[in-house]
């Protein structure tokens, strides 16, 4: 009988580099799904969160009811959220990626909204008096003027769901998450550690990419 | 059966209430975690806060701290936690995460509470001659009190999302209906665990707009 091998594997250290050169590619299509997740349900977000706002804000009956929903939905545990979603999607990435979306609509809305009704009236009638249609105006003047607002909204739904996607392993879609609880199950310390500090990378990384863009879409901010 | 109303009929049975680690064992629980973790964190959180506030000074840091938090996500504190020696001490791992993911909001709005006084009342409080403590207690914070309560109501309801993630790391609570449905392949009791969860979460951050419209006008502030 060989002696069994006295690495940090064997020894079940936190930080392992013999962990990381061999579970290269588990770690690599974990990072994938969990970018994947993350960017799919926040661009779905936007999409739903686009119109909400714009019809929160054309009729004002509606601003209560959207405004009020979307909070209720953002206080709803995750663990909940995903587990009130598993009767209509099943154990699939679609669910999570629903709880996802669910999730941004709330810090989406209220920042686009936000961003709307901060654009000047004067803006507006310029606007108007230089012979701008509705929907000019809109994509042309608001929509624009809203982007700095909304671009803070987004960071913030963005790094919230990246944090968020590691519960999906509870459905065996979580990205690093998964990692993170079958480490847990096995006491593997090295890669609890190590999914976790991705995670954090992951965010910090995309909210970042996102502050770049935001500073392309608005140049006229910068003083 | 329909999921539903094997769910409303997994809710509706008394035995499931009542039983050794019953729903009334979790909601305990949960209650539990809740509010010592909330007094805990406020312990620790506002008076950092309103000194830091007061005198004006660790600003980058009292923000940045709950952007820190949003990038962290909880369940990874909570298996870290776990897997460290704290983690075979009972409930500490869960408390200990309970109150690392209160602290931020509290500390972040009692502090931009604090420095949102309008600086010429400060100026006037000092000039009649009032001492730096008494300033701070009788004039800054409770001008700043509307933000420190919209912080305390946010800290309440992420303790109660945390507490229930706290059950996929082995923790008590809510979140174990949750999880056992899970092992168990129950769609209905997760479903009706998800919704006693859900329930709870609404009725915690119920309580704070109805209290919210109880405190006196000039405490409530603009923001909500």
């Amino acid at each position: 009988m060989t002696a069994p091998p006295d690495d940090c594997l064997a020894r079940n250290d936190w930080i392992c580099g013999a962990y990381l050169s061999s579970r290269r590619e588990i770690l690599l299509d974990a990072v994938l799904q969990h970018l994947h997740l993350t960017v799919v349900s926040v661009l779905l977000g936007l999409l739903v969160a686009v119109p909400l706002a714009l019809a929160a804000r054309r009729w004002r009956w509606a601003a209560g009811p959207v405004l009020g929903l979307t909070t209720v939905l953002y206080t709803i545990p995750s663990l909940a959220m995903f587990s009130l979603l598993l009767p209509v999607y099943g154990l699939s990435a679609s669910l999570v990626i629903a709880g996802l979306v669910l999730y941004s609509l709330t810090l989406l809305v209220r920042n686009l909204l936000a961003g709307l009704r901060a654009v000047p009236e004067e803006t507006r009638q310029a606007a108007r008096g230089m012979g701008y249609g509705p929907v000019r105006l809109l994509l042309g003047v608001e929509l624009p003027l809203a982007v700095p607002a909304a671009m803070a909204g987004l960071r913030i739904a963005t790094v919230s769901a990246v944090s968020l996607v590691t519960v999906g392993a509870i459905v065996g879609h979580g990205g690093l998450g998964n990692l993170i609880y079958t480490g847990m199950n096995s006491y593997f310390k090295a890669q609890v550690l190590t999914a976790s500090v991705l995670c954090v990378v992951i965010a910090v990384a995309v909210d970042l990419l996102l502050l770049g863009l935001q500073r392309l879409l608005t140049p006229w901010t910068r003083a | 059966m329909n999921t539903l109303t094997a769910a409303w009929d997994y809710l509706t049975d008394a035995t499931h209430w009542n039983a050794e680690g019953g729903i009334w064992d979790r909601l305990g629980e949960h209650l539990f975690l809740t509010v010592v973790c909330l007094l805990l964190s406020c312990l620790i959180a506002l008076p950092v806060a309103l000194v830091l506030g007061h005198l004006g000074r660790g600003g980058a840091l009292a923000v940045n701290i709950s952007n820190v938090g949003r990038a962290v996500p909880t369940f990874a504190v909570l298996v870290l936690l776990l897997l460290t020696p704290l983690g075979t001490k009972g409930e500490w791992p869960t408390i200990v995460a309970l109150v690392l993911f209160a602290v931020p909001p509290l500390l972040t709005n009692a502090y931009v509470g604090m420095r949102g006084v309008d600086q010429d009342t400060v100026r006037a409080a000092r000039g009649m001659g009032m001492t730096g403590r008494q300033v701070m207690f009788h004039v800054e914070l409770p001008l700043a009190l509307p933000l420190v309560l919209t912080g305390v109501r946010i800290a309440a309801v992420q303790l109660v999302a945390t507490a229930t993630l706290a059950a996929l790391a082995g923790g008590g609570g809510l979140g174990r209906i949750i999880t056992a449905g899970f092992n168990l392949a129950s769609t209905p009791q997760v479903v009706a665990g998800a919704v006693l969860v859900a329930a709870f979460a609404l009725l915690v951050e119920g309580l704070f707009e109805v209290g919210h419209k109880c405190v006196p006008s000039w405490a409530r502030g603009r923001t909500g």
